[in-house]
């Protein structure tokens, strides 16, 4: 295949047509809508099922459905749309089926606007919806990346019977760039042993997240933790820019990630030993790889587009073995390289001392830059 | 010697029904219920080819009881999860089994919208004017005046407002292509409630759309009454306000005899 310029939403959309994928269910929300667009054209043409739903809470129950008869099947939206989901995706997680998300960040909390952000990181990593879950969650930087996540997710999510979440953010979906689609797959003609399609010549079966008995729930959510377990031995993923002699480690997923891999360019050109640590799987999140960095290195500075989501879990990861700084953006709005630079200046002069919170001085130096 | 009369069976269990015993309370009309879906399952011998989709509420369990294929909703969205299983796969029966709480209450918008789009489904709609299993709450078809746990002096529809007659509403949209409703309160309203289930059916089989059975049911439980008096409760108080009969029928099923 060779590369074309190509929109992230619509990359997303082919990218999961290729990958295989038997349904799509969804409802238009910027900035994710060429998504759902690009299907409602594609899926008819290829004789598989497009329904824009009444709702995103209906789209998810769809694809609850759909699920059940063992289909490659996914949704999109956008962080407004995804709150509506939440109910559906503990459903899922529940029932333990294979489903691909794709949410496209726009800033927040309520209705925000349509700008890029990555308020949702707790919503989708931690869990927005009820109950002890964990889905799989992947972050992009790029088209390309989005493409091989996407296709990614859809194997991920029948290996492990998981959820699987593409998190881009708004920037990811709307920008246009060169890239490269994989070749299309054939769609699956073998059913798992669990698929709902009509009990005849077996047993029945029965799809439900219901245990009435909290001795059985408590076997399932077991069951869910050791599903979890095994998907965290086997599928960090992430990506490391100049860290073999880097003094300080840049972290940031998705467009965060991105801006600051130009900033870090930079400062490395001014010869500041500074590296990148860019997440790609942030749930499971390299929990590990940041702790072993952390030895090495002198302090981290962690950015994103949110007041620091991730941070928490670096900081996590850290265990106050060194300082871990901080710069956001807030509400939809992208830093620009130049501002993470003077942040990599900032701290390679002074950073934040051990065991205080780095939002602090954070919300004075960007209050402070806003005025 | 002894000649023994040969008997004759009469009466047994359909076979898309399971053999668990059920945990409705004495005197409910859910088994009833279950047991005419599941002789209709039978005689258009379907049962291999039918997913069923069950609510939350009193009948949370129905996944237990048939001999089919079963998936479980969230409340309300037993329409929604019915659409993604029936495009996916077309050509098996697909329905919902689904109380007046889970379907004209929480559910409101997936219903309405399933049916909007001529989904071909069938839902059986059990309305007994009341939430069972949360033991007697107001639902949306409790009737004026009906006193239940949160409407303890009765329904006042100045302030709580008025039952929702889910069977006509529904007629009204093009989508459809049956809808009525029927009682279970004696043996003749038993049987055409079959008759309309066994229609339903043949309705999503020759693809005309969405089809719905709503079932004025009893709930002796928690309207505090014995069984017998539910099921003259359910003809003296529910069938006034909730008239049984055919509100749309697709001319396409005419001469259809079941």
């Amino acid at each position: 295949m060779a590369r074309e310029l190509l929109k992230g939403n619509i990359a997303m959309a082919e990218a999961a047509v290729r990958a295989g994928v038997e349904a799509y269910f969804g409802y238009p929300i910027t900035p994710q809508t060429e998504l759902l667009e690009w299907m409602s054209a594609r899926m008819p043409e290829l004789g598989r099922t497009f329904l824009q739903a009444e709702s995103e809470v209906a789209a998810i129950n769809m694809v609850y459905g759909a699920a059940c008869t063992g289909a490659r099947v996914m949704s999109s939206s956008s962080s407004p749309g995804a709150s509506l989901m939440m109910e559906g995706i503990s459903y899922i997680a529940g029932t333990e089926l294979p489903v691909v998300l794709i949410d496209v960040m726009r800033g927040g909390p309520g209705l925000g606007n349509i700008a890029p952000s990555q308020g949702d990181y707790n919503q989708i990593v931690h869990g927005g919806g009820h109950g002890d879950y964990h889905p799989i969650v992947l972050a992009p930087s790029s088209v390309q990346e989005a493409i091989d996540l996407t296709v990614l997710s859809f194997d991920l999510a029948e290996k492990y019977r998981s959820l699987v979440f593409v998190i881009a953010d708004g920037n990811i979906g709307q920008m246009m760039e060169p890239a490269e689609l994989p070749p299309m797959q054939p769609l699956k003609k073998k059913y798992p042993d669990w698929a709902t399609r009509g009990a005849e010549g077996r047993e029945r079966r029965i799809l439900s997240s219901i245990y009435i008995q909290p001795d059985d729930e408590e076997v399932v959510n077991l069951r869910l933790m050791e599903n979890w377990k095994t998907i965290e031995a086997n599928e960090i993923r992430y990506k490391e820019y100049y860290l073999d002699d880097a003094e300080i480690v840049v972290v940031g997923f998705g467009t965060a990630g991105r801006v600051a891999y130009s900033a870090v360019r930079q400062a490395r050109a001014e010869g500041i030993p500074v590296g990148l640590f860019r997440p790609i799987s942030v749930n499971p999140f390299p929990f590990k790889q940041l702790s072993d960095l952390s030895k090495s290195a002198q302090t981290f500075l962690v950015v994103e587009m949110n007041t620091g989501q991730m941070l928490d879990d670096v900081q996590r990861a850290v265990a106050e073995r060194i300082p871990v700084d901080f710069y956001g953006r807030l509400g939809g709005v992208t830093p620009f390289p130049d501002e993470i630079l003077d942040e990599i200046h900032r701290v390679a002069r002074q950073p934040v001392a051990l065991g205080i919170d780095p939002r602090i001085a954070w919300v004075e130096r960007l209050k402070a830059a806003l005025n | 010697m002894v000649t023994a009369t040969p008997a004759k069976l009469v009466y047994t269990r359909p076979d898309s029904l399971s053999e668990t015993p059920t945990h409705y309370c004495p005197g409910c009309t859910h088994g009833v219920a279950h047991r005419l879906i599941a002789e209709v399952m039978d005689e258009m011998k379907i049962r291999g080819q039918t997913i069923g989709v069950a609510p939350v509420g009193c009948s949370v369990f129905a996944y237990n009881y048939f001999d089919c294929d079963f998936v479980e909703a969230a409340h309300g969205r037993a329409p929604a999860m019915a659409t993604g299983i029936k495009r996916l796969l077309p050509d098996r029966f697909v329905f919902t089994y689904q109380g007046d709480g889970d379907l004209a209450s929480i559910g409101m918008a997936e219903i309405m919208h399933a049916a909007g789009r001529g989904e071909n489904i069938t839902v059986i709609f059990i309305n007994n004017a009341i939430y069972g299993m949360t033991a007697g709450q107001m639902a949306p078809t409790t009737l004026p005046g009906q006193k239940t746990t949160t409407t303890p002096n009765g329904r006042d529809v100045e302030q709580a407002g008025f039952p929702l007659h889910m069977a006509e509403v529904l007629a009204m949209m093009d989508g459809v292509g049956y809808s009525v409703r029927r009682s279970m309160h004696d043996p003749k309203n038993v049987r055409q409630a079959k008759k309309a289930i066994r229609t339903a059916f043949e309705t999503q089989k020759r693809g005309l759309g969405f089809s719905i059975v709503e079932l004025l049911s009893t709930c002796p439980t928690n309207w505090g009454l014995t069984p017998r008096e539910a099921l003259q409760w359910l003809e003296e108080h529910m069938i006034p306000v909730y008239p049984v009969g055919d509100y749309k029928v697709s001319s396409a099923l005419e001469g259809l005899r079941v």
